[in-house]
């Protein structure tokens, strides 16, 4: 896998089938699917249990606005996505492109994704630092090295915002 | 790859608010002078014994440690959110990463609970906790 800043847009080339489908599962992974603990992270209080009040008030006007901000890059990411989707033969290489001016919905859905696989895991701090873990071996392992490439693709675009 | 350091999560506080107290006092004097009579009254006398909320003790936008977040990341968020110079935004994250919070910013509730809803967007860790 290959990626660069173009003029307009971030390009990952030589994508390989394994990391195009992790890309596609952007979307998907960031949603909590009534994991609680992955719903809580997304949606964390805006004070400890003593501002009761606050916390209701939040959970009503707040909230919906955050869901809908989420949605909102999620949706621009899979619009993304669909360049992925073509017609090529499964397993020959394939090429994305990032409009620049998307840069903050994938900031948003890779950051989603990571927390949402992180809270369902219950991953602990050493795992998550552990970049020298051997290659996937489980379900558990596929999830941290999900978290890990999402976390390199928010890094370069990081990166690329700060160019 | 990049290599990635974490955040994680750290102790969160907070104070209920008081009652609100109002009173008016009000003493009205009549008196007479020459054939007329007069009434005058004193100037009302108004006691207040507010909240600290209605005073608007500051508040402070607190973000607590994540093991998820990317630190470049969080520094990036307190630059857009505060408008911090990117030393100072660095700084609070180190601070959040190595003390498990940070105070962000202080002021009235108002502003303090936009912060908080500007970093729950970045889906940051954050709160908003009154000034003891």
């Amino acid at each position: 896998m290959e990626i660069r800043r173009r003029n307009d847009h971030i390009e990952i080339s030589e994508l390989d089938p394994f990391l195009a489908e992790l890309l596609r599962q952007i979307p998907a992974s960031g949603n909590p699917d009534g994991v609680p603990a992955a719903e809580q992270r997304l949606f964390s209080p805006p004070s400890n249990g003593k501002q009761t009040e606050l916390c209701a008030e939040w959970r009503i006007y707040v909230e919906p606005e955050l869901r809908r901000l989420f949605q909102t890059a999620t949706e621009t990411v899979a619009a993304d996505l669909q360049q992925l989707n073509g017609n090529e033969k499964s397993f020959a290489n394939r090429t994305l492109r990032i409009p620049a001016k998307h840069t903050d919905a994938w900031l948003s859905a890779l950051n989603q994704a990571r927390l949402v696989i992180a809270a369902k895991n219950n991953f602990t701090e050493n795992e998550l630092n552990d970049h020298f873990r051997s290659p996937i071996g489980s379900r558990r392992d596929l999830s941290l090295f999900q978290v890990n490439f999402y976390g390199f693709l928010q890094e370069f675009i990081l990166r690329e915002l700060e160019s | 790859m990049l290599a990635f350091l974490p955040m994680s999560c750290g102790p969160r506080q907070d104070i209920g608010c008081q009652a609100h107290i109002k009173e008016n006092e009000k003493i009205i004097h009549t008196s007479n002078e020459k054939a007329g009579t007069i009434t005058t009254a004193e100037p009302t006398i108004e006691q207040e014994t507010r909240s600290e909320e209605d005073l608007d003790v500051p508040w402070q936008v607190v973000v607590h440690n994540d093991p998820v977040n990317l630190m470049s990341y969080v520094t990036m968020v307190f630059q857009r959110v505060f408008g911090y110079p990117r030393e100072k935004a660095e700084r609070h994250m180190l601070e959040v990463h190595q003390k498990g919070r940070s105070i962000l910013w202080s002021g009235m509730r108002e502003r303090a609970e936009l912060y908080v809803q500007q970093l729950h967007g970045y889906l940051l860790l954050a709160t908003l906790e009154k000034t003891c």
